[in-house]
C-alpha cells in the first residue's frame, strides 16, 4: 500500500489516537510528576519530571491522617459493595426465577424509586440519622456503619435491573436439572446461579465501591469527626478550600488512584458490558 | 419483565406437598446457619427496641417492631420463598431510600432549619433556660463542674450529700461520692474538671443551667458564676398553658405563640429564640420561585443546570463517537493499547480529577496559564463564562471515555454489509455515516444519553470540587455562584456545607423540584427505550 493511501485509510487514525492518548494521560502524568517533586508546596510545579524525591510521601505519611482516611474509604467502599452485590443479586434472582403476587408491581416500584437519586435526600438522611443516633449510637451521625447502611439503601434501586437481565439470560433448565438431582433452593442459588453471573456481580460491586469512593455529599453529611473521614472529605480540606496542600494531595491521589485503575484495567471487558447496560459516570 | 414462564408456576405447585425439601423441616447446616443469623438479627432488633423504649423514640420503636415481625415471618414461613431473597434489600430500601425521600417531602413543607430545629415544648424549655436571673437571698451551694464524655454537668453539696445533674437531667443524689471539707473530691461515673479546664470551657459553664427538679419553672435551676459556688437561677419568663404565652415578669411583656411562624411574638413584633418547627405548606416552594433572595439565583442556576447537563452529554458524546469511529477499523494496529489508555480518565476517581484540574487551571501558577499560555494570567475559574467553559472542559476529559466505550460497543453491533451495500450504491463516507451509521448508533445509545443527562444534572462533585460553584453572584445573599448547579445550590442552602445558616425546609423543597425534573427525564428515557425495543 502506498503511504498516501495508507495514511488516508489507516494512518490518520493513529494520529488521532496519539492525540487522544496524550489528552487522556497528560493529567495523570502531571500528578505522578507532582507527587515526586519536592517543590510541590503551595503551588504545583510545572516542569514535569525535573526533580525526584520522596519528600512529599514522607510528609503525607507523617503529618496527615491519610492512611486513616484511606482505610476508612476502603472499609466503607468494600462493605458497601459487598452488601450491594448480595442484596441486589438476591433480589434480581427472586424477580427472575419466582412468580409471586406483586412481582410486576414490585419491579415497577423499583423502576420508579430508581428515578429518585438518594443523593438528593441528604437533608432527610441527616435528620433520620440524628434521630436514630439517640437510640442506637452505632447508627447515628458520625458512624461509618450508618453511612454503609445508607449506601445499602440504594442497593436494590440502582442495580436490580442491571442484574435482572443477566439472571434472565441463564436458562431455567439449569435450575430444573439441579432440582431433579436433589439440590435445595439455597444450593441452586449459591453454587449454580451465582458462579454463572460472576461478571455482572464484579461490575456491580466495582461500581458500588467507586460510588462510595467518590461520594462527598452523603459522606460529609454523615461523618463529622476527622478520624472517620473518607478521602473525599479529607482531600477536600487539603485542596478544596483556601488551604492548598498540593504536596499532600499529589502523592495521596496517586496512591488512592492506583488500586482503582488496576481493578478497572483487569475488569475492563466486564465493565464495558455492564456500563452499556445502563450505569453511567460522566 | 414479561411473564414468560408458566413452567415455573407448575413447578412450584407440584413441589408444595413434598415436605422433604421444605427448609423448615430440614435440619441441615443450611437451617442451622439460618437459625444463627435470625437469632443475631432478633437480638439486634430487641436491643434497638429496648433503647428506643427508654429513649421514648416511638417512631423508631414502631418501625423496628414492624421490621422485626416481618423479617421473622418471612424467614420462618414456608410460603414466602421469593421474599426470603428480597427482604434484606427491601428493608434497607424502605428505610434509607423510600422513607428518606418521603421525609424530604415532609421537611419541604415545614420551616425546619436554623432557629426552628426543635419541637414546641423543647423550644419553651430552651427559652425559659436561656432567660434566667439569679434569685437573690437563696442558698448557695459548693459546686464542682463535672463531665461525662461530652456532657457537662454540675455536682453540688447539700446536707452533706452530693447531687449531680446536667442541662437535660435534673439534680439527683449520687452514692459513693467523696467530700473533702467543702470540696467535692470524687463523683463516681463523672470526671471533675480542674480550674484550668473550667476556664477553657468558660462560656459553656457560665451558660449551663441544671434544673433542681423536673418542675423547672417552679424550683429553678443551679447556675454558677465562679465555677465553685452554685446559685439558684430562675427564669424571668413564665409559660402559661391556657393562653399559650410567655410573660416576662420584669417588664410585663407578653409573648404569644404564633403557630404559623413557629415563634413567640410580643405585640410590638419582638420574637424569642429559638422557635419551633411548624407546617408551612408550600411556602418553601413559593420562596424558591418568588422570594427575591432565592428566586433570582434559582432561575439562573436552573438554566445553567440544563445547559450544563445538555452540553456535557453533547460534547462527551461527540468526542467519544469520533474516537470510536476512528478506532473502529480492524486493519488498525494497537487498538487495544489506545483503548486501554483512553479508559484511564474514566477510572481516575472523579473528585480527584476535579481537584487536579482546579490546580492545573489556577490563574497564577497553573500549568495551563504558565506553560500552555506562556504566563498569561487567564482567570479560568474566576470569570463567570470562563468558569463555565472550564467546567465543561474538565467534564469532557472525565466523560468522553464512557461515550467512547458505548459507541464502540454499538458500532461493532452494526452489520458491516449495510455499509458495504451503501458504498456499492455510490454513497461517500459522509453519506454512509449520515444515513446508515448514525441512525443505527442513535437507536442504541439514546437511552444511555438520557441517563447520562440525568447523571450530569446532579454531577455534584465536579462543580463543588472544581469551582465550588464560583464565581459567586455578587448581588446574592445566598452563597451561590455562576457554575452552581441545582444540587450544589441545594447543598449550600441546606447549610450542611457550613457556609450559610441551615435551611432544611427550603433545601428539601428544592430537592423535590430536582426529583421531579430528574424523574420526568428518566420516565421519558424509560418510555423511549421501551418504544425503541418495539421498533427493533
Amino acid at each position: 500500500m502506498a503511504f498516501g493511501r495508507w495514511f488516508k485509510e489507516i494512518g490518520f487514525r493513529h494520529v488521532i489516537g496519539v492525540i487522544a492518548v496524550i489528552y487522556s494521560v497528560f493529567p495523570i502524568l502531571f500528578i505522578i510528576s507532582a507527587a515526586f517533586d519536592p517543590r510541590t508546596g503551595l503551588t504545583l510545579s510545572n516542569d514535569l519530571f525535573s526533580q525526584f524525591s520522596l519528600e512529599n510521601f514522607t510528609s503525607l505519611f507523617n503529618d496527615t491522617m491519610f492512611w486513616r482516611w484511606f482505610a476508612n474509604t476502603l472499609e466503607i467502599g468494600i462493605f458497601s459493595a459487598l452488601g450491594t452485590v448480595l442484596m441486589g443479586a438476591a433480589a434480581a434472582y427472586a424477580f427472575s426465577r419466582y412468580r409471586f403476587s406483586g412481582r410486576k408491581q414490585g419491579l415497577l416500584v423499583l423502576m420508579v424509586v430508581q428515578m429518585f437519586p438518594q443523593l438528593l435526600a441528604f437533608v432527610a438522611v441527616f435528620l433520620l440519622l440524628m434521630t436514630l443516633g439517640d437510640v442506637v449510637p452505632a447508627l447515628g451521625l458520625n458512624s461509618k456503619m450508618a453511612l454503609i447502611c445508607v449506601y445499602w439503601g440504594g442497593a436494590l434501586g440502582a442495580n436490580t435491573f442491571l442484574m435482572y437481565g443477566t439472571f434472565n439470560s441463564i436458562p431455567l433448565e439449569l435450575d430444573e436439572a439441579a432440582k431433579l438431582d436433589g439440590a435445595s433452593h439455597s444450593q441452586i442459588y449459591w453454587t449454580i446461579i451465582l458462579p454463572l453471573v460472576t461478571p455482572i456481580l464484579a461490575v456491580v460491586g466495582l461500581l458500588a465501591f467507586i460510588g462510595a469512593f467518590n461520594d462527598f455529599v452523603l459522606a460529609n453529611t454523615v461523618l463529622s469527626g476527622r478520624a472517620n473521614w473518607t478521602l473525599a472529605i479529607g482531600m477536600n480540606q487539603w485542596v478544596g478550600g483556601n488551604e492548598r496542600s498540593w504536596e499532600w494531595f499529589a502523592p495521596g491521589a496517586l496512591i488512592a488512584a492506583v488500586p482503582i485503575l488496576l481493578v478497572f484495567l483487569f475488569l475492563q471487558r466486564y465493565i464495558v458490558a455492564g456500563l452499556t447496560g445502563g450505569s453511567v459516570k460522566g | 419483565m414479561t411473564d414468560v414462564s408458566p413452567r415455573t408456576d407448575e413447578r412450584v405447585k407440584q413441589k408444595e406437598p413434598r415436605k422433604v425439601f421444605s427448609q423448615a423441616t430440614n435440619w441441615g447446616p443450611g437451617f442451622l446457619t439460618k437459625l444463627i443469623l435470625m437469632a443475631a438479627v432478633n437480638a439486634l432488633g430487641l436491643y434497638v427496641l429496648v433503647n428506643a423504649y427508654t429513649a421514648g423514640s416511638w417512631v423508631v420503636f414502631g418501625g423496628m417492631a414492624l421490621i422485626l415481625v416481618a423479617v421473622d415471618y418471612v424467614y420462618f414461613s414456608k410460603k414466602t420463598l421469593a421474599l426470603k431473597y428480597l427482604t434484606p434489600g427491601l428493608v434497607f430500601l424502605l428505610v434509607f431510600q423510600i422513607f428518606v425521600i418521603l421525609y424530604t417531602g415532609y421537611v419541604a413543607l415545614t420551616n425546619y432549619g436554623a432557629g426552628h430545629m426543635v419541637n414546641k415544648s423543647q423550644a419553651i424549655d430552651a427559652i425559659l433556660m436561656q432567660n434566667t436571673r439569679r434569685v437573690e437571698g437563696t442558698a448557695q451551694y459548693p459546686l464542682a463542674v463535672v463531665r461525662n464524655g461530652s456532657d457537662l454537668g454540675f455536682a453540688i453539696i447539700e446536707n452533706d450529700e452530693v447531687f449531680v445533674g446536667t442541662a437535660d437531667q435534673p439534680l439527683e443524689a449520687v452514692d459513693g461520692a467523696t467530700i473533702d471539707g467543702t470540696r467535692i473530691a470524687e463523683v463516681p461515673g463523672w470526671e471533675i474538671l480542674s480550674m484550668g479546664e473550667v476556664t477553657e470551657n468558660q462560656t459553656d459553664v457560665l451558660a449551663l443551667r441544671v434544673p433542681i427538679s423536673d418542675d423547672y419553672e417552679a424550683d429553678g435551676a443551679i447556675g454558677t458564676q465562679t465555677g465553685t459556688t452554685g446559685f439558684v437561677f430562675r427564669s424571668v419568663l413564665t409559660y402559661d398553658d391556657s393562653s399559650d404565652a410567655l410573660t416576662n415578669e420584669e417588664t410585663g411583656t407578653v409573648y404569644t405563640a404564633n403557630g404559623s411562624t413557629g415563634q413567640f411574638e410580643s405585640a410590638d413584633g419582638e420574637t424569642l429564640n429559638p422557635g419551633w418547627r411548624v407546617f408551612v405548606g408550600l411556602d418553601n416552594f413559593k420562596d424558591a420561585f418568588g422570594d427575591g433572595r432565592y428566586a433570582g439565583p434559582f432561575v439562573k442556576v436552573l438554566v445553567w443546570t440544563f445547559a450544563f447537563a445538555f452540553l456535557s452529554v453533547a460534547t462527551t458524546f461527540l468526542l467519544g463517537m469520533v474516537l470510536a469511529m476512528t478506532m473502529n477499523d480492524e486493519r488498525m494496529r494497537g487498538r487495544k493499547f489506545y483503548r486501554t489508555i483512553m479508559l484511564m480518565p474514566y477510572a481516575f476517581p472523579a473528585f480527584m480529577t476535579a481537584f487536579l484540574f482546579a490546580g492545573l487551571l489556577n490563574t497564577k501558577y497553573g500549568f495551563f496559564n504558565e506553560v500552555l499560555f506562556g504566563g498569561a494570567a487567564i482567570p479560568w475559574l474566576q470569570d463567570p463564562w470562563l468558569a463555565k467553559l472550564s467546567v465543561l472542559f474538565v467534564n469532557l476529559w472525565m466523560g468522553f471515555p464512557y461515550m467512547f466505550l458505548i459507541c464502540t460497543g454499538a458500532l461493532q453491533s452494526i452489520p458491516s454489509d449495510m455499509n458495504e451495500a451503501a458504498r456499492i450504491d455510490g454513497a461517500n463516507g459522509f453519506k454512509v455515516w449520515r444515513y446508515i451509521t448514525m441512525p443505527q448508533l442513535m437507536i442504541q445509545v439514546t437511552p444511555l444519553l438520557i441517563s447520562s443527562f440525568a447523571f450530569n444534572f446532579n454531577n455534584f462533585n465536579l462543580i463543588y470540587m472544581l469551582t465550588n460553584g464560583g464565581p459567586r453572584f455578587e448581588d446574592s445573599s445566598v452563597p451561590v455562584g455562576s457554575t452552581d448547579i441545582l444540587i450544589s445550590m441545594v447543598y449550600q442552602i441546606s447549610g450542611l456545607s457550613g457556609e450559610a445558616s441551615r435551611n432544611f425546609g427550603l433545601a428539601s423543597a428544592m430537592s423535590i423540584i430536582i426529583f421531579i425534573i430528574v424523574g420526568a427525564v428518566s420516565a421519558y428515557s424509560f418510555k423511549r427505550s421501551r418504544s425503541m425495543e418495539g421498533a427493533q
